[in-house]
């Protein structure tokens, strides 16, 4: 299986910071691949490095087959990508702002009809198409801005801290999005810090100072930390995964 | 692939409509442009205070402070019994010019001997006293000159000094017609510059510029459908100016107003282009508004828009090449007002585009997709 995305040794410094720091590992096709760590860990910016808003600056490495140093501009329309802050234009729309980004991506006018049609019916949202997307609650807007991010069937879709400041329910109901759209074939590569959440993805990697300091399935993470330290597998949680990784951390 | 220009074009007009406040504010900038800033602008003085110390108590010194009680220039203050009083009522501010006639001034005027009047202006303001001892010198050469006809007798000394004034290309010295074409161009000046700024330091800060940034929709795509827009706006702005000018000033350009479009065009293109370095590299809104005023402000005074540029000191007269709006205020005065000819103004049209183009160089250096 080739990995849809291939990364090594990729490093991005700020001066005389390292923010990430010689990273490699591969991501595979229909994954959902949970990227982990506390607040200034480097998780943006290794993402930002991957989607070509960031140039690395040692390091190679590959997103949907090409090149991060030289075919930025060709990865973005084979991705999609939401930020960690809200990004869509408040003073549009739902339906224009879907069909803004099914244009700027290329779609055809009447496949962005089609398209807007059924990610409103799978978010049961089709009474709000002409709401303004400002006067929306956040776990609405978050929602939106993750149907917007594959409103172009992107092969790869790069979700930043998605679920930040959206109550658990909500939460819930995004990642049961994010696993329908994963069945549907399209990788997903998403960071968080809520360690619930980690629970959901099929590999997760936990960074530290830039660095990863763990990469593997969530049950095995949990089985070897309590292997480690003689308890058993129902007790550990994520959490305490992410407390015995983090606890080495420098800027802590 | 088709072209996303037109999509992200009704994306900027879509907002810009949705905006409560741009769209009128942007409507009102040409009303008050050429129904307000004319009247305030104004630099022709009026309502300057005289006092006249009057020693000589004849026809003739009546006749001068009649016809400075009847021009629109002065006004007549409360008398003075001398002189001292009558610099102490200039000290409280309350008179901008005295002027005393001394006694005999009708009998040697008309016997042939000059005797001199006495001028003596308020030069805090030095244009109001400038222009003050002229409208007075004037006043007294016409009331001299009347009374010299009605008696028969030949007036010594003024006939010689009697100072003829013609204004050409603005025949009644209308300042207004002076400063129409010129207040014209702050319409660009404001849409061009402060809009496009800030449109882009508004995606900036709310982050919908990083989301583009993320697909393949190409810089320059992206800053021209914003820019666009604003220049279609600006050139409205300019006809709906224009069309004011002649409705309520009867004011119409004596040139071919295609030279005025063109011009407008391309100023809106040089401003434009350097709001847009300004907005990358500026990281908040408050440090983008603040550059842009900065500059703004010295493109204003720099124009030759209220003070003539061949006036200015030499350094800064050469500092007036490096920025646009003097050549587009060169070709709207001289278009509106002499009718100058498109070959005739090569020089500046060439300059604006050479400008034009620096700054769209310098944008495309300074607007990074990825960092």
């Amino acid at each position: 299986m080739t990995p849809i995305i291939s990364v090594r040794d990729l490093t991005k410094q700020f001066g005389s910071f390292t923010a990430v720091d010689h990273i490699s590992f591969d991501v595979y096709r229909g994954e959902i691949f949970g990227f982990l760590g506390a607040n200034g860990a480097g998780k943006t910016t290794a993402m930002r490095m991957l989607c070509g808003l960031s140039f690395p600056t040692a390091g190679a490495g590959t997103v949907v087959g090409y090149d991060v140093r030289t075919q930025s501009e060709l990865i973005k329309s084979h991705i999609g990508y939401m930020s960690q802050r809200f990004s869509l234009y408040e003073d549009l729309t739902v339906a224009e702002n879907m069909a803004l980004y099914g244009g700027i991506y290329g779609m055809k006018t009447r496949d962005i009809q089609v398209r807007v049609n059924e990610l409103l019916d799978k978010l049961h949202f089709a009474d709000h198409k002409d709401d303004l997307v400002g006067s929306l609650p956040l776990g609405w807007k978050q929602k939106l801005a993750f149907m917007v991010a594959t409103i172009h069937r992107p092969e790869l879709v790069f979700l930043d801290e998605p679920t930040g400041g959206v109550d658990p329910i909500t939460r819930r109901q995004f990642w049961d999005l994010i696993r329908a759209t994963a069945k549907e074939g399209t990788t997903i590569f998403v960071t968080t810090h809520y360690m619930d959440e980690a629970e959901y993805c099929d590999r997760i990697t936990m960074m530290v100072d830039g660095t990863i300091r763990a990469l593997d399935k969530p049950t095995t993470l949990r089985q070897q930390l309590a292997d480690q330290l003689g308890c058993t597998y129902d007790v550990m949680t994520m959490e305490q995964v992410f407390y015995h990784l983090a606890r080495q951390a420098k800027l802590q | 692939m088709k072209s996303v220009l037109p999509i992200l074009m009704r994306k900027e007009i879509t907002q810009f409509r949705r905006n409560k406040v741009l769209p009128r504010l942007a409507m009102m900038i040409p009303i008050m442009l050429v129904l307000i800033m004319p009247l305030v602008t104004q630099m022709d003085i009026k309502n300057i205070s005289v006092v006249v110390l009057d020693e000589d108590r004849s026809l003739l010194s009546s006749r001068i402070e009649n016809h400075l009680a009847n021009s629109d220039y002065f006004r007549m203050q409360e008398s003075a019994y001398d002189y001292s009083q009558a610099v102490e009522l200039m000290d409280q501010g309350r008179v901008d010019l005295i002027v005393s006639i001394p006694a005999h001034f009708e009998r040697d005027m008309l016997g042939g001997y000059g005797r001199p009047i006495s001028l003596t202006a308020n030069a805090v303001n030095a244009t109001k006293g400038g222009q003050g001892i002229q409208y007075a010198s004037q006043t007294i050469i016409s009331a001299v000159t009347e009374i010299a006809a009605e008696t028969g007798l030949e007036a010594a000394n003024f006939q010689s000094s009697d100072i003829r004034i013609q204004n050409r290309y603005n025949p009644t010295g209308n300042y207004r017609h002076f400063m129409l074409p010129a207040l014209m161009i702050m319409v660009v000046l404001l849409v061009c510059t402060f809009l496009p700024l800030l449109n882009i330091m508004t995606e900036k800060e709310h982050g919908t510029i990083e989301q583009i940034n993320v697909t393949p929709v190409s810089r320059w795509e992206f800053i021209l459908a914003k820019l666009i827009p604003y220049w279609i706006l600006a050139l409205v702005m300019i006809g709906l100016a224009m069309l004011l000018a002649w409705a309520v000033y009867g004011l119409v350009p004596a040139g071919n107003p295609l030279n005025i479009f063109l011009g407008a065009f391309l100023f809106s293109l040089c401003m434009s282009g350097f709001s847009v370095i300004i907005a990358n590299i500026s990281n908040t809104m408050q440090q983008a508004i603040f550059v842009l005023f900065f500059f703004v402000i010295q493109f204003m005074l720099l124009s030759g828009l209220f003070t003539p540029i061949s006036s200015m000191p030499a350094w800064a007269q050469w500092l007036t090449y490096a920025f646009p709006p003097r050549y587009v205020i060169n070709i709207f005065r001289s278009v509106y007002l002499k009718g100058t000819l498109f070959t005739e103004l090569w020089f500046d049209y060439t300059m604006l585009f050479v400008l034009a183009a620096a700054f769209y160089t310098l944008a495309t250096f300074t607007y990074k997709k990825q960092k």
